[in-house]
């Protein structure tokens, strides 16, 4: 393999303008965000916080901010309860169509959004449910819990059975087992499971916006802001925030996940 | 063996659907006897220690665990402790936390639970290791690490699935001897299961051969390699020259047969012993042949010639053909004068003691160990 990249030396080139075309644009938003003119154009006119600083004053916004975070606790919470189920099912069990359930699982992740919003913007007004961040957060679940399940697969694979056993071999209950030994070894695998979709429920915008109502979450909200040029600053500012909160959350998510795998791998001989 | 034995197993079967896992199995094993289940992958063996360990229910039967009728009590509630296959190390906890688990469930004062800690620490040589980590330790200290957490508990039994398997060659042998006093020094009883014949052999009191869900024969390691009942349990406990011998005289005690160039052989009868065309299966084992150098004589002599030859060190494996004999025979022959040398074709002459034949049932006679 090494050989033969010696042998195309455009490809490090090629890789750097990649690496710019997706990232250049994400950077621009911090940086126009410190920025101290109302419109999003070189040369920079001169450092300042006031952007951020008008975040706070705004209560539409912190609104918006908490209505993302209820979103964001209860989608995490619920699509990581079924995940675990998922995933215990899918790496404990051998069951009559199991490859199907597990296929279907993931499915959404495959499926383009908008229809999938429509169709449960159809079913919600069909049943006469009031348009709320209740079903907002019902429609993320079906997309997050593919994450979900995903994260902790990798978390569950390595927990044998045997270790269960060996803990009611000892003496345990059935009870303390799970207080004991399956809590604490999956326990890393959940928690980067509650971070990822939290993640990924906070940057969520098409079934947010079809489904919130009157009570937008944080993407929602900045769309509405885009029509008015002078708010183009403050988003800015805004989305370097949202950018950073998900940086930092799906890094230590990575960070517990791999920990938890290379534990259940070292506890077991090959 | 005391009276009343440690573990009893009265015709315990096991059914999958329609597989029989473990058919009709009766075994009793004594207080502080170091116990082997030896046979093939898919005999039973991992079963039956899981049924004795309560992982496992059998479909009929019984089991007693020092008298107490434990087919139905669960895991958690019997006086055996397990040392996995794979170990299964609590990955969060510290070596001696992994000690301790067990002790935890005794509520014991915290000075008394350290010193049991640091005494089965001890045992398995690990003193001073507590702090270690799970993903810390090698393969031998994992090993010794499951063995501590088990016989801290103070077991009456313990059960041993396979725990040599993952470890290399080296160091399982020196496992073997550390399990042999090991299991000395506490005095409980020991079972082990293995697909290993020499681990058995090194290792047990006595050892129970198994094939397909029942026992084959139950006996000590020396009776179990000289006189095996069949030819399945001669087969599986090393070589073994077999060979088909018409049946001569079949009296009270034992039998005579013609066993082709080996001539007339007397052979002791084991009880239940039937043949149904006057032909029986008698072997011998390959280190019972033996070759004769220049004008060396024997009693008994065949002539044959190399066949193949192959080198083990101190040791060199041979294959006899012999006019006469449908099978060409093995022999194992040590270095010291030159086997190692033999050319392949090369004429020998070797010696054999009749009373080194035994007598094999064929397995679908359904000898069966009682």
């Amino acid at each position: 393999m090494l050989q033969r990249i010696r042998f195309l030396p455009f490809l490090p080139l090629y890789v750097a303008i990649y690496f710019l075309f997706l990232y250049l644009p994400i950077l621009l938003l911090p940086v126009f965000s410190f920025n101290d003119a109302a419109t999003t154009t070189f040369p920079l006119a001169g450092f300042t916080t006031k952007w951020y600083a008008s975040l706070w004053g705004n209560s539409v916004l912190l609104q918006a901010a908490r209505n993302s975070l209820v979103v964001g606790v209860c989608v995490s919470l619920l699509s990581t309860i079924l995940g675990i189920c998922a995933a215990r099912a899918i790496t404990r069990y051998r069951f009559r169509g199991q490859r199907a359930a597990g296929g279907l699982i993931m499915a959404p992740l495959f499926l383009p959004e908008i229809i999938v919003a429509v169709s449960l913007l159809m079913i919600a007004l069909q049943f006469g449910l009031q348009l709320s961040l209740v079903t907002v957060i019902l429609g993320q679940v079906v997309f997050c819990i593919p994450y979900s399940m995903s994260v902790l697969v990798s978390g569950f694979e390595g927990f044998d059975r045997s270790l269960e056993e060996a803990s009611y071999d000892l003496g345990e209950t059935a009870f303390g087992t799970f207080r004991r030994v399956t809590l604490p070894v999956v326990a890393p695998a959940i928690v980067s499971s509650l971070l990822v979709t939290f993640t990924i429920s906070l940057d969520e915008f098409i079934l947010a916006f079809f489904l919130s109502g009157t009570e937008p979450t944080l993407p929602v909200y900045i769309w509405g802001q885009l029509r008015f040029a002078a708010k183009l600053p403050g988003v800015l500012a805004l989305g370097s925030l949202m950018i950073l909160a998900s940086v930092v959350l799906l890094t230590v998510a990575e960070v517990l996940r791999r920990r938890a795998e290379r534990r259940t791998q070292a506890a077991l001989a090959h | 063996m005391s009276d009343r034995p440690m573990i009893s197993i009265e015709n315990v079967s096991r059914y999958y659907g329609v597989y029989k896992a473990l058919d009709d199995v009766s075994l009793q094993i004594g207080e502080g006897e170091f116990f082997s289940l030896l046979g093939p992958s898919g005999c039973g063996k991992t079963t039956l220690l899981r049924s004795i360990a309560g992982f496992d229910v059998p479909t009929s039967g019984e089991i007693r665990i020092d008298g107490v009728a434990s087919t139905l009590l669960p895991a958690n509630r019997r006086p055996t402790n397990m040392v996995f296959q794979n170990y299964a190390i609590f990955p969060h906890l510290d070596v001696g936390e992994n000690v301790a688990y067990g002790l935890k469930r005794l509520r014991l004062d915290a000075a008394e639970e350290r010193r049991r800690v640091a005494d089965a620490l001890d045992q398995v040589r690990l003193t001073g290791l507590d702090r270690r980590k799970a993903n810390e330790l090698s393969g031998g200290q994992r090993q010794r690490v499951a063995l501590a957490r088990a016989l801290v508990m103070r077991p009456k039994v313990l059960l041993l699935d396979e725990p040599l398997s993952a470890l290399d060659k080296k160091l399982r042998e020196q496992m073997q001897v550390e399990l042999r006093s090991l299991q000395q020094a506490v005095g409980i009883t020991f079972i082990l299961v293995t697909h290993d014949q020499y681990e058995a052999l090194a290792l047990s009191d006595r050892i129970a051969v198994m094939f397909g869900g029942c026992i084959a024969q139950v006996a000590t390691p020396k009776e179990i390699y000289q006189h095996p009942r069949t030819r399945k349990v001669a087969d599986f406990l090393g070589g073994m020259n077999f060979l088909r011998a018409r049946l001569l005289a079949d009296r009270k005690g034992d039998v005579s047969v013609d066993a082709a160039k080996f001539g007339t052989v007397n052979l002791a009868k084991p009880v239940g012993f039937t043949t149904s065309d006057g032909h029986v299966t008698v072997g011998i084992r390959p280190e019972r042949l033996r070759l004769l150098w220049d004008d060396e004589k024997a009693p008994h002599e065949l002539t044959g010639r190399v066949e193949n030859r192959a080198y083990f060190g101190e040791v060199t494996h041979l294959t006899i053909g012999v006019d006469g004999l449908e099978q060409p025979l093995s022999m194992v022959e040590t270095n010291d004068y030159g086997a190692d040398d033999l050319p392949v074709g090369a004429e020998i002459r070797l010696a054999y003691d009749p009373d080194a034949f035994v007598l094999l049932a064929d397995d679908e006679m359904g000898l069966r160990a009682r």
